[in-house]
This record gives C-alpha cells, structure tokens and sequence, in this order.
C-alpha cells in the first residue's frame, strides 16, 4: 500500500486529487493539510512516501516545507505556477502537475512514479529534484527553519552572520541562534551579494552588521560586529570585503 | 478657411510694407535732386531684384536648409545674389538712363554703398526665411513627438488594464474541474461567474473611467470565485454611500488592489481573513480604502507591495500625473491601500 499526503491550501483543489485517486486502490491518503505548518506535523507523523504539493500556501511555500524535513518523500507538485517547471523536468525524478491537469495526467504521473518507486530510486529523485529546484536563480528575503516542533520565518534582515557546522549552518540573529541542514555555498548564492559577503570559508556575514575592520596580526584581518562578536577574515574574504565596500 | 484668410491679411500687410519701402527709398533719391521717373524706376528695380532673391531663396531653402553650423552658407548665397542684382540693376539702370549724365555718375559713385546696403537687406531677408522655416520644422518635429507620446501613454495604460493574473485563472478552472465531479450545479455557476468576469475584462478596454457602481459590480464577480476557491477562509466587507455610486474612477483598477490584498492576507495567515472595502466622497475625491490583516511577525520578509500595486500607481499617474493618490499604510497588524480618485 502507499501512503499518501495531499497538501494545498484550495479546498477544491484538494477534493479533486482526492477524486482523482479514487481509482488508484493501491494508494491510500492519510490526510489533507491545508497549509505548511499543518503539511509538516502530518509529515513526521505518518512518514509518507508520497506528497501531492502545491507551491504558493499560506506562511511557508511549499519549497520551504521540503527544507524543513530531513529526508524528503517522493513529491508530485501541483500547481498553477509554471516558474519551476522547467526544473522540475531537468530533474526527471517526480512529475510536476499545471493546474488544471487531467486525469489522464495525473494517472501518467502516478505509474510513472509507481515505475521508479519499484526500482527503489524514489527517495534519491526526490533529492535530485530539491537539488534541482533550490532558488538559485531568485534572490532569498526570508528562511525558514525548525526549532523543536516550531517553524521560524527569519527575515534575512535579521540575520547577522551564519557559520558552517559540519553538515550543517548555524543563523546568528541578534539574539537567536538557529541551525538549519544547508551548504554555505547555497546561501552564498541565494543571499543577495549586496548585503551578504562570503567572509571565510566558515563564514558569511551582513554587511550592514560590520562596526569596524580591525588588523589582528600581519596581513590578518577580522571584522568586528554591532553584537560585539569577532569574526576572521580569509585573504580572499577580505579583498571581497573591500571589493563590495569600495574601499 | 480661417488660416487662409489670416495668410491673405498677412501678404496684405508686407505688400503695404514693400511700397512703403519703394517709396521711402524714392523719396530719398528725389530729394537728392534727381526726378521722379528716376527716382521711382531705381527703387522699384532695386526693390524688385531684392524680392526675386528673396523668392529664389524661399524656393531653396524649402529644399535645403543648412544647419545651425553651416549659417556661413547662408551668408555665402547672400553674396552671390547681391553680386547679381547689382549687376543686373546697374546693367537696366544704364539701358534706360544712358542719356542722363548726371544720374549715371551718381550711380557709378554709389554702386558699393548700394551693394552693401543690397547684401544687408539680403541677409536679413534670408536669416528671416531660414528662421521661419526652421521654427516650422521644429513644430512638426514637436507635434511627432507629442504623438509619439500620446501613443505609447495609450499602449502602456492598455497593457496596464489589461493585466489579469493568469495564476487566478488556472486555479480557477482547477476549482471548476474539482466541481464538476462533485457538484455540476456549482461548476455551471463558477464557469458564468468566471465568463462574466472575463467579459468585463475584455470589454472595458474600450473605455478608461466607468461608475464606480459598474465597477463593484465586477469586483463582486471577481470576489465570488476566489471565495470559491478559498472556501471560508476569505471574508469580504464593502461599506459604500449611496452618493458614491455614480461617482468615477478608472475602469479596473480596484480588482488588482483587492487582489493585492488578498493575497498579502491569506498567505500570510492560516485562519479567516477578512478584506474590508470602505467607500466614501471626500470633498472632490472617491476615496477607496482596502484593508487586510497581516501577520506584524514575519510580514518584514514579505517587503514590497507587489507588482499589483505598482502598475495601479503608474496608472494613476499617467492618468492625472499624480504619484500622491495611493498611499499604503500598516496600523497594528492591519494593512491599508487608499486611493484617492479626483472627480472632474
């Protein structure tokens, strides 16, 4: 049996994968959530092996939601937004399904998927597909992430600098550290290059955080931040620093 | 009809103006001491000559105008002309006047001064023409250009009309498709809703301002489908004044505020929300305020109000060339869109 979760914010929307997956007796749905927040609990909950998710909801994306968990099951986006679709088929792990689909669609998208979970490669495309996916090209203004059983949306104003943590980064705000499952280069790249520079290999700071660049031996720098907090320059890090200041 | 009366007092006035002329420069040479018949030949020949230059000029320069910074050429034709009709003048002048010593040495000893005084009036008459002809240019140059403008004002507040979310579409036929299994009745409902709603999209391209009673109408359209698509979550409030209802405003132009606000206040929150619309006259204004709740939290990391906000602006803006008629505001966790609306 496979197990199922529908995730989008349109009631009707929902019924009509519900109506959808009527003939397909070999899945069965645990549940609808109609936002993110709700997506998630259902998520660690049940551990699904398959999301139908759409994009633009309420609070979070649904983006944002597969950031959040740490093993991503198989997901089929349903939307009407056709941004990402392109890069959704590059990755040709799991479909991605325009509103308003037919059932012949939806019906193509599931045996598709059925084929691929048989050769157990599911779980890998679903990565491939987030890794396909993460919003290189457009510019970050907010990031999520969970503490405990909490979801945070930080501003990326907020954040002061964020430091790399083995397999993690650790987002310092002023007052808040939080740890989020990401590469430094990933937020080097979404974070706009105005405000964010790439200090150290361990870290990346907001420029308008900086107080003063202090020398600390020969040719060492470090900058100092408004919280007091000391943070090393690499050579490359700070021609950058000067590049981006002008000076 | 009117130019060509005005044109014809015009030649009226620079004829009296020419034989004024003749006449002062024959009375000059009359009180010289010379006789009418002179006098009068010498200043209608010399008169006569100047004007066919200048005729052959206004024929050239119709063709060719030098630029600003060819004026020497100008200046160049004006010799050579000058050259001509002294010539040509003193050429008559002695066929005629042969007999009369007299006059012939007067001639003789003027001829430089009249060639100066020939080439200044030339100049003149020259400089005038071109400054006419490119005063002329400028103006049709000026009035291509104000087409121009007008044109792409029009394009653009076009395109700005025209402005339909397609995401609000699509998701719309997705609630008629997730309808028509369930509850055919409600789908045949939405699909006329949606129908009547896109027809007065279309039609109203047409035309710029509309009643405002007209225009919530169409927003009334617009709203019972997202409330379809939405379920309960989406409440709607419009308190309006009977006064206000034939009072205008630019046609479609609410829908995309409302939009904005919708989509600002059901994103940003799981539970209801409610969009309120309050209308109202102020002195010689319709005032149209949209508010939305939003979450004071995280509403930092949805800077900006969008694209459906900055088109209405510009709209506004080519419209009355005004940029202080929207104006937005958060009081609590409450966001405010007014716009005002001047009645002409």
């Amino acid at each position: 049996m496979i197990r199922c979760l529908i995730i989008d914010d349109e009631p009707l929307a929902r019924s009509l994968v519900k109506e959808y997956l009527q003939s397909h007796k070999n899945i069965e749905l645990l549940q609808e959530c109609g936002d993110g927040f709700e997506g998630l609990k259902a998520i660690q909950q049940h551990q699904p092996d398959l999301i139908f998710l759409d994009i633009q909801m309420p609070k979070i994306t649904g983006f944002e939601l597969l950031e959040l968990i740490e093993e991503p099951p198989a997901i089929i986006f349903t939307t009407a937004f056709d941004e990402y679709a392109m890069k959704a088929f590059e990755a040709h792990a799991i479909d991605y399904l325009l509103k308003p689909f037919s059932k012949e669609r939806f019906d193509k998208a599931i045996s598709k998927w059925i084929s691929q979970h048989e050769n157990s490669s599911s779980k890998k495309g679903a990565e491939e597909l987030m890794k396909n996916l993460s919003p290189q090209h457009e510019e970050q203004n907010r990031v999520v992430v969970k503490t405990g059983n909490q979801i945070r949306i930080i501003p990326v104003t907020e954040i002061c600098y964020i430091e790399a943590c083995d397999d993690y980064v650790k987002i310092h705000t002023a007052s808040e550290v939080f740890m989020k499952k990401k590469t430094m280069s990933f937020f080097e790249n979404s974070l706009n290059e105005k405000d964010f520079v790439r200090a150290h290999r361990s870290y990346i700071i907001q420029l308008s955080q900086i107080t003063r660049i202090e020398l600390m031996e020969k040719e060492s720098y470090s900058a100092l931040l408004k919280s007091g907090v000391k943070i090393p320059l690499s050579k490359t890090g700070y021609s950058k620093m000067k590049e981006v200041l002008g000076i | 009809m009117a130019a060509k009366k005005k044109s014809y007092s015009v030649i009226i006035i620079y004829s009296i103006a020419a034989l004024c002329w003749i006449a002062l420069h024959a009375y000059i040479l009359y009180s010289f001491g010379f006789n009418w018949q002179i006098a009068v030949v010498d200043s209608k020949l010399n008169n006569v000559l100047i004007g066919i230059a200048a005729y052959i000029m206004f024929n050239t320069l119709r063709f060719y105008q030098p630029s600003q910074k060819n004026l020497v050429y100008l200046f160049e034709w004006s010799i050579i002309l000058s050259v001509a009709i002294i010539f040509i003048f003193r050429w008559i002048m002695r066929w005629i006047f042969i007999s009369n010593d007299e006059y012939m040495q007067f001639l003789q000893h003027t001829i430089l001064l009249r060639f100066a005084f020939v080439l200044l009036m030339v100049s003149c008459v020259n400089l005038l023409i071109w400054l006419w002809y490119n005063f002329k240019t400028q103006k049709k140059s000026d009035a291509r250009k104000t087409e121009a403008e007008k044109l792409a004002r029009e394009a653009e507040l076009f395109n700005l009309r025209q402005q339909l979310q397609p995401h609000f579409l699509f998701n719309s036929l997705n609630s008629i498709s997730a309808l028509a299994g369930s509850q055919p009745e409600q789908a045949r409902k939405m699909i006329q809703q949606l129908s009547d709603f896109l027809r007065g999209t279309l039609k109203k391209d047409e035309q710029q301002f509309s009643t405002l009673e007209k225009e919530l109408l169409h927003l009334g359209l617009y709203l019972e489908i997202e409330k379809v698509r939405f379920g309960h979550r989406l409440k709607t409030e419009i308190i309006t004044d009977e006064q206000t209802n034939k009072m205008q405003l630019p046609s479609l132009l609410l829908q995309p505020i409302v939009e904005n606000a919708i989509k600002f206040g059901l994103y940003d929150s799981v539970g209801e929300v409610l969009i309120r619309i309050k209308i109202s006259a102020e002195e010689n204004y319709l005032k149209i305020e949209i508010q939305n709740p939003f979450d004071t939290v995280t509403v930092t990391a949805q800077k900006g109000t969008g694209f459906g906000l900055s088109s209405v602006q510009r709209r506004l803006f080519l419209l009355f060339s005004r940029n202080d008629l929207l104006k937005t505001e958060s009081i609590e966790n409450i966001f405010s869109t007014t716009i005002k609306i001047p009645q002409l």
